[in-house]
């Protein structure tokens, strides 16, 4: 068996909503089958066979030959498998994944990761707002895995974080971990706005510093803490790879004791 | 005890034809880092304090061996540690007892698990209201943390470690010698080798037991009492197995993870005793056991020799 492909046609003339293309969600059926299903979100019916042309038969094994910011939920709610998208990729990728793998090389649109209880998450490029968030009315976000970006992620990434791991090597966005209740943040560039406004416990790591703190974080001073140590070994060992904080002097700030106040900031010292 | 059937003689040193009697134990091993050797040393022997037998301290527990900064879990010198127990709920409660009260205390000092089983027993899960609500759980790439807020910093201890049912308790070797200093020294490079082997302590002092048991005693409620048969000085007026020659016995008792690890570790030991010979050591090896009847590992001497 060879891995399933999906080689894109043409730019979609509508949002695609690619949520039945996972393992578990193609497995037993054939090309034409895949072929017919319906992946458009307008009243125009747009169908998998008229944006890509199919190769390959190994539902466990995805690539997509071509992105496109109009390609919406890819991987989503999969349990299993891996799924490449060469290019960009829209809105709610890897939403509420519970394993397996999503590697894009372009960038993201929104809420990557929502709710997302296993699994890894590459992004390449860029993420957009809400990375790892829960979408409105849900109660927690990230739950679990990881979420590694390359470049940097919009407004409030791992908003409402419960478990996991994201890890963002360019800037962040407004408000990063806000309302974060556990899990862990790392910012290899500039974090804006204010960062950890209402998280109740959690860590973030501001390897690149921020704009400014809401004042219920309180400033512990140096910290030169073995789980950072423990941190940077274990991640650089696994999904996550080398992270900005590697032996770098770090300075402690416990909040936000707006709410909690168990969570805490590092940052350089 | 045994018969002396049949010895053979490997470099003028009698082997018995006998086998040490071992039993079931539940086993966990962790691993203890600090600052520097010294300091993670000072841990994981107050640690492992007051861990020689099972019956009166409720564990069997040693140093398996040193680990260098690229060996452990935050890069920093560490110690390998056993501990043996008959069950893995007693175990748990002997671990955690001595965690909080040698690990969480020595300064500088970190624990983590260092057995990956599918059963675990608690660590700083344990420990962690220590902490009074400051106390920090961190999950990341599998792994469970606590981070506890201590005066010197911050405590860091993984949440669980693993524990084997297949560890084994009682392995032993009985070196016999003239003197005391022979007896010592076949002991002491019995015990050097023993500890190049992976997954084995040897929990009395030094690795080294100078008063081994029987079973039982004369007086009510005895468990154990001294094992006459291999005192010297009752030679003559008890059923010794001792001959003419033999002026003092040492034993060294070993507990392994696995049955193979105890058999690699008598093995290693014998073979440094036969290397040092019966003038700087010892003239016999020996093996305590209870006729075959309690314990299900029996390790052979014969089959252990070099």
């Amino acid at each position: 068996m060879t891995g399933l492909t999906f080689r894109k046609k043409a730019e979609p003339e509508q949002r695609l909503d690619l949520s039945g293309l996972t393992a578990g969600r193609l497995a037993g059926l054939s090309a034409s089958e895949i072929a017919a299903l319906a992946i458009g979100t307008t009243r125009e019916t747009v169908r998998v066979g008229d944006m890509f042309d199919l190769s390959g038969d190994d539902p466990a094994s995805i690539r997509f030959e071509g992105g496109s910011e109009r390609f919406d939920r890819v991987g989503e709610a999969m349990e299993t498998g891996e799924i490449i998208v060469d290019g960009d990729a829209g809105v709610r990728l890897g939403r509420a994944m519970t394993g397996g793998r999503i590697t894009v090389t372009g960038s993201v649109g929104g809420y990557a990761g929502s709710v997302m209880g296993g699994g890894v998450i590459d992004i390449r490029g860029d993420a957009g707002e809400r990375l790892g968030a829960p979408l409105a009315g849900e109660r927690s976000g990230m739950e679990g895995g990881t979420i590694k970006v390359g470049g940097k992620a919009g407004a409030r990434a791992a908003d409402r974080m419960r478990r996991g791991t994201i890890s963002v090597a360019g800037d962040a966005g407004p408000d990063a971990g806000s309302r974060m209740i556990a899990g862990t943040l790392i910012v290899g560039g500039r974090a804006a706005g204010t960062p950890g406004r209402l998280m109740k416990r959690g860590t973030l790591i501001l390897a690149g510093g921020a704009e400014r703190f809401a004042p219920t974080f309180l400033d512990n001073g140096p910290a030169d803490l073995l789980i950072l140590k423990v941190m940077a070994r274990s991640f650089s060992a696994g999904e996550v790879g080398s992270v900005p904080f590697e032996d770098m002097a770090m300075r402690r700030l416990g909040g936000d004791t707006a709410v909690l106040g168990l969570g805490e900031i590092f940052l350089p010292l | 005890m045994p018969e002396l059937s049949e010895p053979m003689v490997v470099n003028g040193i009698s082997i018995d034809d006998s086998f040490a009697e071992a039993f079931p134990m539940s086993g966990t091993a962790i691993q203890i880092t600090a600052v520097n050797e010294k300091w993670a040393l000072q841990a994981a022997t107050t640690m492992t304090g007051f861990a020689t037998s099972v019956i009166a301290c409720g564990c069997e527990g040693g140093i398996e061996r040193l680990l260098s900064p690229d060996e452990t879990r935050d890069g920093r010198p560490g110690v390998r540690v056993l501990f043996f127990g008959f069950d893995p709920g007693g175990l748990e409660k002997q671990v955690t007892t001595r965690l909080g009260q040698c690990i969480l205390t020595c300064p500088t000092a970190a624990c983590y698990a260092d057995l990956d089983t599918e059963q675990s027993i608690d660590l700083g899960s344990a420990i962690r209201y220590f902490a009074d609500g400051w106390q920090i759980s961190k999950k990341f790439e599998d792994k469970h943390f606590w981070r506890m807020p201590v005066m010197e910093g911050e405590f860091l201890c993984e949440a669980k470690t693993g524990v084997t049912g297949d560890g084994v308790g009682g392995g032993n070797l009985l070196l016999m010698a003239r003197t005391v200093d022979q007896a010592l020294r076949a002991s002491e490079a019995a015990v050097a080798a023993m500890r190049n082997v992976r997954d084995v302590i040897m929990p009395f002092p030094g690795g080294i037991v100078r008063s081994g048991s029987k079973v039982g005693g004369k007086y009510k409620g005895m468990m154990a009492s001294t094992n006459d048969a291999y005192c010297p000085t009752l030679k003559g007026v008890t059923d010794s197995a001792l001959g003419p020659e033999i002026g003092s016995v040492l034993e060294i008792v070993i507990d392994g993870l696995t049955a193979d690890a105890v058999s690699n570790a008598m093995r290693a030991g014998m073979k440094a005793v036969v290397d040092l010979g019966p003038e700087e050591g010892a003239l016999r090896i020996g093996a305590g056991n209870y006729g075959g009847n309690l314990g299900p590992h029996h390790f052979h001497l014969k089959e252990l020799a070099p």
